[in-house]
């Protein structure tokens, strides 16, 4: 049963792949759906048969076959569902099925072979993604989270007759590559302590161990794990593939680098919780790190001018929440704060490709506005996704996000509590500063312009673009927007259902403070703790002490809770209100305020240099290295020079011996005498 | 009855004019009867040996080494033809173009 669950997809795989070039769209573009559809309701049938399980019980494994055995090391190759997986396997075939049917829409002016190809990646990828949140081990997750970055590689590249897309596809696998090759360490270093990679005999193991309060195996390996993660989840150091990775088609930015796969490693934080309660220097390092990313994306995300890069900052700004969130140990909240983001920053996603499908490819902020009339099914899906990524009360993001910052300050870590309400602010802000850019004001777009948005990022070097550089009086065409066409039913149906559940996603976890009872927080409890061993032979039963922690603390702070809430909704209320006093009354602050630091919009608008850091301090002294020391050195002196200096010794030394090639027979017969009785001779006196 | 030295002192002398000749002479044909002179020495010297032992090993081998000269004779022969024919001449100064 469970099995099926990745069957589907990768079965709309194979014939896709095998035979999509001869079908017609219809059929290869549905199949590809229903494996997805087909997937998600057997997944509702095992999460609803896991929830008729008592709390602790909450577990159902499905073993396919042994697959390493050798000698006291057994691998089984099993699939296992609990609450935590529950969760991810909802997700991601939902929102899948919801882009897939979106992109049979979107992708339409491909050709038949193109658009089959598409398909396949996209099923396949959803495989792998199942692959890798049902794995009970972690070489099963390994096999689905090296599976997920083939996939991304194939499809950001998809476009690969364009330079930049294919060079993208490869920033992406090779950055995170450097990931996978610290979790790799890590899941050695993990199976060397525990002689398991079973997720939950680790636990089990891990329970009843006190916490490191040294820098021992359990932080190094937990701080590997990590370090996989920010690659898969796009966090300080290894974010950097995320942006470029909007080189693909947008519902793949949707699927791949939103809802799914870069919540891998949060994911894979979660699944190993009672493993990272017990490092608890790991978990100072992961709250920093995730924080500081939120922060520093956000701040990108402010002066970006390609609605997608935008969107990209943003994702790498709330994956950093996550982040927060498994740091401090509040990990429910983390995931959850996964799955509202899944449906608000997916809705966002395809919103942007409705618009840019609109607009015949133009990607650029400064070239759209007032899009309002002419698209009014994805303005509203648009606006409704932004207020929730905002965090305005009352819609998915609110709950989620409350959650996470009050769980931050509830266990001590004001700075990063403070940090994360001025991401806060900053979200609210150019969430709103790109609405308000897209829809609002008039359209200072013409014709649909072809395709050259991409060339635009970081170019603007020398002479600096202010932020609205076309104010509206500027080349203000009036253009009518009578050419504009809405999103086609398919995507229409995908961007309203992920809308409401932008609003109502929330609800699954309402805080204790709000009246709730948080029922999301107590279904995932479990996969948290090592409790749900109890069916396992080992019967050590340990409970993790961040969950008592985070519980005991949810009861004795509701009133906190709640005047932190207030706070965090007057920030983001703020920051919508900020954005709409400049974006839509007073552009010229935009640009007065670019124009008085031009030093920090310009260190802004390129990112922080941060590529091009990497690419003098990481990136040349390989390239150097590689060429003048492996290739002109090694290569060519050490290994070409062996070759060729046998050749040449051969030469030498054969130009010495072939003088005894005298062509007198008789002396080679003389020779041959001398020889003979030389040796006969020595024979003969011996 | 003869002593074995005496046929074994023919042979040598045999075998050293042969091999006088093979060095000396200056015609590839006289050069191969030279070759045929060392063999047929060696041949006596078998024989010899295998009468003075009262076995026939000698012989045997005796008559082997004669098929293998009738053979080398025929392949040398024909050599020498095509050589002459290529160079028209039978002196083996005049054969170097292999030399260095």
């Amino acid at each position: 049963m469970i099995a099926l669950i990745p069957l589907f997809p990768l079965l709309g795989f194979a014939i896709n792949a095998s035979m999509g070039r001869r079908l017609p769209k219809t059929v290869s573009g549905g199949l590809a759906s229903l494996a997805m559809v087909a997937s998600f309701l057997v997944s509702v049938m095992v999460v609803l048969q896991v929830a008729n399980l008592a709390p602790t019980q909450r577990a159902v494994e499905q073993t396919l076959y042994t697959w390493i055995a050798s000698g006291d090391f057994n691998l089984d190759l099993t699939l296992r569902v609990d609450p935590l997986s529950s969760v991810m396997i909802l997700v991601i075939t939902g929102i899948g099925s919801l882009i897939h049917i979106y992109s049979t829409a979107y992708m339409h002016e491909e050709v038949d072979r193109e658009f089959a190809r598409y398909f396949s990646y996209l099923n396949l990828f959803a495989a792998f993604m199942l692959i890798l949140v049902l794995g009970a081990s972690f070489l099963v997750l390994f096999v689905g989270w090296e599976g997920v970055g083939l996939c991304s590689y194939l499809l950001i590249g998809f476009w690969f007759e364009k330079k930049s897309a294919s060079d993208a596809g490869k920033k992406a696998f090779v950055v995170n590559r450097i990931g996978d090759y610290a979790f790799i360490l890590g899941t050695l270093l993990l199976f060397v302590r525990f002689g398991t990679l079973d997720f939950q005999r680790i636990a089990a193991a891990a329970a009843p161990l006190a916490p490191e309060s040294m820098f021992g195996i359990l932080s190094v390996a937990t701080l590997l794990l990590f370090i996989g993660a920010t690659g898969k989840s796009a966090q300080i150091p290894l974010y950097v593939w995320l942006p470029d990775a909007m080189e693909g088609p947008t519902p793949v930015s949707a699927l791949i680098h939103a809802a799914t796969m870069v919540t891998a490693g949060v994911y894979m934080i979660g699944r190993n919780a009672v493993l990272f309660s017990h490092a608890p220097e790991t978990m100072v390092v992961v709250a920093t790190i995730g924080a500081v990313t939120a922060l520093f994306a956000g701040t990108i995300g402010l002066v970006q001018n390609d609605i997608k890069r935008v969107l990209a900052y943003s994702t790498v700004s709330q994956l950093g929440y996550m982040f927060l969130a498994m740091g401090v140990g509040a990990f429910g909240a983390g995931i959850f704060h996964l799955y509202t983001h899944a449906f608000f920053k997916a809705c966002l996603f395809l919103g942007s490709g409705a618009v840019i499908h609109a607009l015949h490819g133009e990607q650029d902020i400064r070239n759209m506005g007032g899009l309002k009339a002419g698209l009014p099914i994805t303005y509203w899906t648009f606006v409704i996704a932004s207020l929730a990524i905002a965090g305005v009360p009352g819609l998915a993001g609110f709950f989620s996000k409350d959650e996470i910052l009050f769980e931050t300050f509830a266990h001590g870590h004001t700075i990063l509590w403070v940090i994360g309400i001025l991401t806060s602010l900053l979200t609210a802000t150019y969430m709103f500063r790109l609405v308000f850019l897209t829809f609002h004001g008039t359209r200072r777009h013409d014709a649909p312009a072809p395709e050259h948005a991409d060339e635009e990022e970081p170019a603007g070097h020398g002479a600096p673009s202010p932020i609205a550089a076309d104010a509206p009086s500027h080349h203000s065409h009036m253009a009518p927007s009578h050419h504009l066409h809405d999103a086609p039913p398919a995507m229409a149906l995908a961007l309203i259902i992920l809308a409401i559940g932008s609003v109502l996603a929330g609800y699954v976890g309402i805080p204790g403070a709000l009246g709730g009872h948080n029922a999301l927080g107590n279904w995932l409890e479990p996969s948290f703790t090592a409790r749900s061993v109890t069916t396992l032979a080992e019967g050590q039963v340990g409970e993790a002490g961040a969950s008592q922690a985070s519980e005991a603390g949810a009861d004795a702070n509701g009133g906190l809770e709640l005047s932190l809430m207030l706070v965090s909704s007057a920030i983001a209320i703020a920051g919508i209100a900020l954005a709409a006093f400049i974006w839509l009354k007073r552009r010229q602050i935009a640009d007065k305020a670019a124009a008085a630091f031009p030093g920090l919009y310009r260190l802004l608008l390129n990112k922080y240099y941060v590529d091009e850091i990497y690419d003098a301090t990481v990136v040349q002294p390989i390239r150097i290295v590689s060429q003048e020391g492996l290739w002109r050195g090694i290569d060519v002196n050490i290994i070409d020079g062996a070759v060729n200096g046998t050749a040449s010794i051969v030469d030498g030394s054969s130009s010495v011996l072939r003088r005894l090639q005298s062509g007198s027979v008789r002396a080679y017969a003389g020779s041959l005498f001398i020889g003979v009785v030389l040796i006969l001779g020595y024979y003969l006196w011996r | 009855m003869i002593p074995l030295g005496h046929y074994l002192i023919v042979s040598a002398i045999l075998f050293a004019i042969g091999t006088a000749g093979v060095f000396l002479r200056r015609n590839l044909i006289t050069i191969l009867l030279s070759i045929e002179i060392m063999l047929n020495a060696v041949n006596l010297t078998f024989v010899a040996f295998g009468r003075a032992q009262g076995t026939v090993d000698g012989q045997i081998i005796t008559f082997f080494v004669m098929t293998v000269a009738a053979a080398e004779a025929a392949v040398g022969l024909a050599i020498v033809i095509a050589l002459f024919r290529h160079r028209e001449s039978l002196n083996p100064d005049a054969f170097t173009s292999l030399k260095w």
